[in-house]
């Protein structure tokens, strides 16, 4: 072996030598030497932050990092254009672009804002034909898209489209089609458009054949589908392990595919409730039977129009489950204790806030393992009382002492209660607390939540993702700065005093890099006051703040490499500014912004 | 099973003011349909303050024309900003949240009118929640998920109706019927019985179902003992009990 590899090295100095009488140099040769050696080191590092750190030591390893990198993340689609993408990594197997900031998904940008993925699709289509995954988030496509990509990879495997517009059936239908090596096609909380001349079915459009699916996911696509050609999909998909049914999936019709598909891991149920139509013929043909045989479950969810009396049926999986959600299913605590007291192993649990102070108090009995948890509201409106308070949350706290991230909206909370979070779960990376009540105080001592937050960037060290709600003034935010060191987003709502506590998130957080805030009054002073730390960041949202244009005609001047975009939906609004999304950008202010966006510069 | 409620005592401020509402509101407006109003007052510690960050959606849904004028209850005559006492949903949408259309040159009144009404609830000496106009965007959850749920957001009063020993749900929406007459004829074509006729003294004496409904506070009522209006407000979901079940419901006053 070792023979050999002298030899190869011999024979490329030797060729480099040649090339020495052409005018190159004998370090060319064993450059190359080197380079073949850290690319074939290169490819063990995974991780993208390793990848960006080894890129940036010098040319040979930027050259190297470059040729073997297969798996490319871009967290804002207008950072960089396709083509510099393309240009710099030539060997990419597997792409994530993610397009709009998140507050798009509350109706606060523009429709046609953009993020549309047309230009990225024909610059892989060209540069990629062996591309394998794509991972797109919060970007607007269209069914040419989707055709695009499924004549152009040959070997495509993967498609995730998370909290993605713009496309319909047909598109699917392309993608289901002609991918005949498709493994994984999920579809997440992403609008499905649905004419109804033009739905496609998209089901029947998977080969005949035995297919590779791994992964089936639609959820969230709001039209019927072929039932018949789903069931006959699953029968012949013998690796299928992840299904995830629409609400037009009714009990019955899960119940022949639960019984093609024992080995699945993942499963949404649909609708977890029978149509008329069905309900004439039908006796329950035992659905705990079904559930019981599929020995493997441990993921859950769906119930979208769940008919409680048929809960139960799921009771000989919940000894396995390790996540379950019910995030659509409207139970009270009665009915949650039946099932969640059997969830020993659960970690990752999304229920309504149906289930009362009562029902969370029960998680916090049994799930001693839970990690995540998101509780949702099923009035999503400001209310004086709701069903979960400071003492469901208390309870939780209790009894989950390994939670690592928490979503919690309720319409009242005290800082006792978050302070005891902070204490007693100590793993908290993600802490997401919403109250529904803007401006609210601690209903009991009648102070601002300040305290609360406080403790938890004191005491959850390795808390990375926080949002903040209720009454806050600007100690909170100071809190934040001082505390927050590992903080990398940062939510804001309708709180806050002066520019003062931006200014202390600004100079403070060091790892800030996403960073949303809407109906706040911070303003000039403090946009100025981040000037040392925009480009680190992936962008800042400010809707409904106290800027002025000038104030970010001076930010544009000052950093040429930011892209300012300034949303004013009223004409007239004169030197205020509505909303503003900065965000960093190698390749200038991009050309597809709609009307109501002006870019500054 | 409660008794039936007596009608319960409601200052409901904000449906009682009256604001000059714009008549006229443009329906092609910026090209976009995009319009916002936004005027923001940063509270004072420890008060409630009126914000809204309101802003109208694309032009594809559909734009209500609401004036927030007062909705004349049934034997009053109401000026504009009375305070008076009245049974919940006796005014067009006493509780719930009104989008507030109002292009440019009405954000002034908007203002006003949120300046006056909160004076109002100062005087009234009644904690009543801050005037409940719709901020988008908030709570943050995503539109997707709000429809999933028993939300009247304006289209549509959907509640779930299930009937004892039929495993299978129906939704329907309240807002389509005008009266119990209609919603009754429409539950009796659905799961394809009889309801019969319905009378304060006996109930749905005479039939084999009774419909009844959960409201907002989790009681079970017989369907037909409150005003149409107070029902549509406070019904969560409805269930067709059989006969004999609904007995101990109130019926009659």
């Amino acid at each position: 072996m070792r023979e050999r590899e002298r030899e190869r090295e011999r024979e490329e100095v030797s060729e480099s030598s040649s090339s020495k009488s052409r005018g190159g140099s004998c370090t060319e040769g064993l450059e190359n030497v080197l380079e073949n050696v850290l690319e074939n080191v290169l490819n063990f590092l995974t991780s993208r932050r390793d990848r960006n750190a080894a890129s940036l030591v010098c040319r040979s390893w930027y050259r190297a990092e470059a040729l073997t990198r297969s798996d490319l993340f871009i967290g804002n689609c207008y950072a960089l254009s396709p083509r510099r993408a393309t240009a710099r990594f030539t060997r990419l197997k597997s792409l994530t672009v993610k397009g709009k900031p998140r507050f798009a998904d509350f109706d606060l940008m523009p429709p046609d804002w953009g993020a549309h993925f047309a230009p990225w699709a024909s610059a892989l289509a060209q540069a990629y034909p062996w591309l394998e995954k794509l991972h797109l988030k919060r970007m607007s496509l269209t069914d040419h898209d989707l055709s695009l990509l499924a004549d152009s990879f040959a070997g495509f495997r993967e498609l995730l489209l998370v909290c993605c517009e713009g496309f319909g059936t047909p598109g699917l239908a392309a993608v289901a089609s002609k991918c005949r090596l498709l493994r994984v096609l999920e579809l997440v909380e992403s609008v499905v458009e649905v004419e109804d001349d033009e739905v496609v079915d998209w089901i029947s459009s998977f080969p005949d054949t035995q297919t590779t699916l791994e992964s089936l996911v639609f959820d969230c696509v709001e039209c019927p589908i072929n039932f018949d050609a789903l069931e006959a999909l699953v029968a012949r998909s013998p690796s299928l392990t992840k299904l995830r049914l629409n609400r037009y999936v009714s009990l019955p019709q899960l119940y022949r595919l639960m019984l093609r598909a024992p080995q699945l891991t993942h499963l949404g149920t649909g609708s977890f409730s029978s149509t008329e139509a069905a309900a004439v013929s039908d006796q329950d043909p035992g659905y705990a039977a079904a559930f019981e045989a599929c020995r493997s479950l441990v993921c859950l969810s769906g119930f979208r129009e769940i008919w409680v009396d048929y809960l139960p049926a799921i009771y000989p999986v919940c000894a396995n489950l390790t996540s379950l959600n019910l995030s659509y299913a409207d139970v009270n605590a009665h009915q949650l204790k039946s099932v969640i007291r059997h969830c020993h192993k659960l970690q990752t649990l999304w229920v309504l806030d149906s289930i009362c102070d009562e029902g969370l108090q029960a998680v916090a009995a049994t799930c001693k393992d839970l990690r995540e948890l998101r509780v949702f509201p099923v009035v999503a409106r400001e209310e004086t009382e709701g069903p979960v308070s400071e003492v469901g949350f208390e309870a939780i706290s209790q009894g989950c002492r390994k939670l690592e991230s928490i979503l919690f909206f309720c319409q009242r909370m005290t800082n006792a209660a978050v302070v005891a979070m902070s204490k007693n779960c100590p793993d908290l990376v993600v802490f997401r607390l919403c109250i529904i009540g803007r401006y609210r105080p601690d209903p009991v001592t009648l102070e601002p939540m300040d305290e609360g937050f406080g403790a938890i960037v004191m005491n959850c060290k390795k808390l990375t993702r926080l949002a903040v709600s209720g009454l806050l003034t600007d100690r909170a935010f100071e809190y934040i700065g001082k505390y927050g060191k590992l903080v990398r987003t940062l939510s804001v709502a309708f709180n806050g005093d002066t520019d003062l506590g931006l200014k202390y998130v600004l100079e403070g957080c060091p790892n800030l890099q996403k960073l949303e805030i809407r109906d706040s009054p911070f303003g000039d002073v403090a946009l100025r006051s981040g000037l040392h730390h925009y480009y680190n960041m992936r962008f800042l949202w400010m809707s409904t703040c106290k800027l002025t244009r000038q104030a970010c005609q001076e930010v544009a001047r000052a950093l040429p490499r930011l892209v300012l975009e300034v949303i004013n939906s009223d004409e007239n609004a004169g030197d205020d500014i509505q909303t503003l999304y900065m965000y960093r950008s190698l390749d200038g202010p991009r050309r597809d912004a709609p009307r109501v966006v002006t870019i500054l510069h | 099973m409660r008794r039936q409620k007596g009608p319960s005592l409601h200052m409901t401020w904000s449906c009682f003011l009256k604001i000059n509402a714009p008549h006229s509101h443009s329906a092609s407006g910026p090209s976009n349909g995009w319009v916002s109003v936004s005027h923001s007052c940063p509270p004072t510690r420890g008060t409630f303050s009126f914000k809204a960050a309101v802003t109208a959606t694309d032009t594809t849904t559909k734009v209500k024309m609401e004036s927030r004028s007062v909705i004349y209850a049934n034997h009053l005559n109401l000026k504009a900003t009375e305070l008076r006492l009245g049974l919940p949903g006796t005014t067009e949408e006493p509780k719930k949240e009104k989008t507030v259309h109002a292009i440019r040159n009405n954000k002034r009144q908007v203002r006003q009118t949120s300046e006056e009404s909160i004076s109002i609830s100062k005087a009234s000496h009644v904690h009543t929640p801050p005037a409940k106009a719709k901020i988008v965007g908030w709570p943050p959850i995503r539109s997707y998920r709000k429809n999933s749920l028993q939300e009247s957001e304006g289209d549509g009063i959907y509640v779930k109706v299930s009937m004892d020993g039929a495993p299978y749900l129906r939704k329907i929406d309240l807002k389509l019927y005008m009266g119990y007459p209609q919603l009754l004829k429409a539950l009796e074509t659905m799961f394809k019985l009889t309801i019969g006729e319905y009378s304060e003294r006996e109930g749905y004496k005479g039939s084999e179902y009774a419909p009844t409904y959960e409201d907002k506070d989790g009681d079970w009522m017989l369907v037909g003992d409150v005003p149409w209006d107070m029902f549509k407000t406070s019904c969560k979901r409805l269930r067709i009990m059989k006969a004999s079940e609904a007995r101990g419901l109130g019926c009659g006053v």
